[in-house]
């Protein structure tokens, strides 16, 4: 296992690789050259998650509906990568198990950081901005008027 | 009399299955509609099946609109469905909707809420009238862009502005919702996997656990989210009305996404999986109080998946109607009854019930025929002997009972 001060960089590639769109991850992926050779420890399989929600957003937690989710588990070398991936892509989950085992590996972990993990997030990123870009194009100030104005 | 089976009629069965994919897929002259077209330019459909199918996935939801030939509520069945063929891998952390990236965040109660309000892509304000340049193909529509904006502005809930000056009840932790689960008997059962759950109090689950009255608000939360719009919506609306009045003020509507995070046991540590639609109503309503309780604001919370404004608006205002017994408040409309709205909220339920009467039940309504035909002959027997008999009266009876047992 990991150790823990990893864990936070871990868990913020793993989720990187979970959301990304599945055309840029397989993209980011084919740029790297000569993969080792990796098996599935644990086979990709579809589930779900119950999502849940909290009362007035910070109360009483309740179950708000499900989810779908792909999970499997490659092991490479002495590595094992944990993929989880919502949808019900198997290949999704493969490769993002894959890249969360090189990325632990020394010898892989700064070509996978360049090739593939920045590049989703710069893509997330773009995403983000100019979808903010167009929301705040819809800013409203509404200004109350006096009874009889018009 | 129970329901006796029908056999036979399967090449006509075979040739109406037959038929309807022939009709649902039209003139074959016309482009076939694909799902990523479904998926974008049909999104509040996409947004309704998977709220009332109580499933997240836009694929799916696209496809079981195209399998169903457009009817959403035969849709939401289709998604039902799935799931059940699907093993529950993990409960996830609650959502943190303060973290919404908001897409649409609008308040009725105050002007400057902090961090501002965004109307987003909506159909307020906007003249409800055809617009017959959609119905020439090849339009563009770009985007409106705002050269200035801040991706990291934080957009705090209206309602803690109130909740800071104690005039709203605060959000309860739900330990007093377990307390009473456990005097009515329905203790929350531990899930079979354990994962993603650190906290000590498990939420009712209507997908596991028969829902009884009296409910708990988790309980309801969960029925109302996944309960049919046209359902909730005129329930909604009746409280307007007068029918358990509650006197709303839409405090906040948000949209946007939120991540959803789990913890899985074998990682060991909690990782974001995704980032999820939702819609968030919180609706303020004011209170008289009681004997315990000061004079104060209270509040009805919708949530849904996708953008489903109109659905989450009608979900607060029927959660704020059920918490009329936990008020103490008289219950003076088919609203605040929650046997009647649980009950009768879930159209993959209801369309069932009703729609099975389309089956064949043809002895039952011989049945029913012979009894029909054996009173009426007696009625008649009877009205032309006018000293008919008690005697007589008995074996009507008596006729009747034997014909429904």
């Amino acid at each position: 296992m990991v150790k823990a001060e990893q864990q936070p960089s871990r868990a913020i590639w793993m989720s990187t690789l979970a959301k990304a769109p599945l055309p840029l991850l397989e993209q980011c992926v084919a740029t790297l050259e000569d993969l080792p050779d990796y098996g599935f420890l644990r086979s990709p399989e579809i589930g779900l998650t119950m999502v849940r929600g909290r009362a007035e957003g910070t109360g009483q937690p309740f179950n708000l509906g499900e989810m779908t989710l792909t999970r499997c588990v490659v092991q490479l070398d002495q590595l094992t990568g944990f993929g989880y991936v919502v949808g019900r892509s198997k290949r999704h989950a493969e490769l993002a198990a894959l890249c969360d085992g090189l990325l632990q590996h020394p010898g892989w972990h700064a070509q996978v950081q360049t090739n593939v993990i920045h590049p989703l997030q710069t893509a997330a990123q773009d995403q983000r901005h100019s979808e903010v870009a167009a929301v705040e194009s819809t800013r409203v100030n509404f200004f109350t008027m006096l009874r009889g104005e018009s | 009399m129970p329901y006796v089976a029908v056999k036979g009629g399967e090449q006509a069965i075979r040739n109406a299955e037959a038929l309807l994919k022939a009709k649902r897929r039209g003139d074959a002259d016309v482009p076939e509609l694909s799902l990523e077209q479904i998926k974008q330019q049909m999104q509040l459909a996409v947004n309704r099946v998977m709220a009332e199918g109580s499933l997240y996935d836009p694929d799916l939801a696209a496809l079981a609109i195209k399998q169903s030939w457009g009817d959403l509520v035969e849709a939401a069945f289709l998604l039902r469905a799935y799931r059940t063929t699907l093993p529950r891998l993990y409960y996830s952390e609650p959502l943190d909707t303060s973290e919404m990236a908001i897409q649409r965040r609008i308040s009725a109660i105050f002007k400057e809420a902090p961090g501002g309000q965004k109307l987003g892509p909506t159909f307020d304000y906007i003249h409800r009238l055809l617009d017959f340049k959609l119905a020439a193909e090849d339009n563009t529509f770009p985007a409106p862009i705002s050269e200035e904006y801040d991706t990291a502005e934080a957009t705090p809930r209206v309602a803690h502005m109130l909740e800071q000056e104690g005039l709203v009840m605060p959000p309860s932790n739900g330990a007093q919702g377990n307390g009473s689960q456990t005097e009515s008997g329905m203790v929350g059962t531990a899930h079979p996997t354990g994962d993603g759950q650190r906290s000590g109090v498990e939420p009712f689950d209507i997908t596991r656990q028969s829902l009884n009255t009296p409910t708990n608000r988790d309980a309801r939360l969960q029925n109302l989210a996944r309960g049919d719009e046209g359902f909730l919506l005129s329930m909604a609306y009746s409280t307007q009305r007068g029918y358990g009045k509650n006197h709303p003020f839409a405090g906040e509507i948000r949209v946007g996404e939120v991540e959803v995070s789990i913890f899985p046991e074998e990682l060991g540590f909690e990782i974001a999986i995704a980032d999820i639609t939702v819609t968030e109503v919180q609706m303020v309503n004011q209170f008289k109080g009681n004997k315990e309780i000061p004079p104060q604001f209270t509040q009805g919370y919708g949530l849904t998946f996708g953008y489903n404004e109109r659905k989450a608006m009608a979900m607060a205002l029927v959660d704020r109607a059920l918490q009329a017994k936990d008020l103490g408040e008289s219950l003076d409309g088919p609203a605040q009854d929650e046997e009647f709205v649980l009950y009768h909220s879930d159209n993959i339920e209801a369309q069932g019930f009703v729609q099975h009467l389309k089956l064949p039940h043809y002895i039952d309504f011989q049945a029913e025929l012979n009894l029909i035909r054996k009173l009426r002959s007696d009625y008649e027997h009877n009205n032309s002997q006018p000293e008919a008999s008690e005697k007589s009266k008995k074996e009507r009876s008596t006729a009747a009972k034997e014909a429904t047992s």
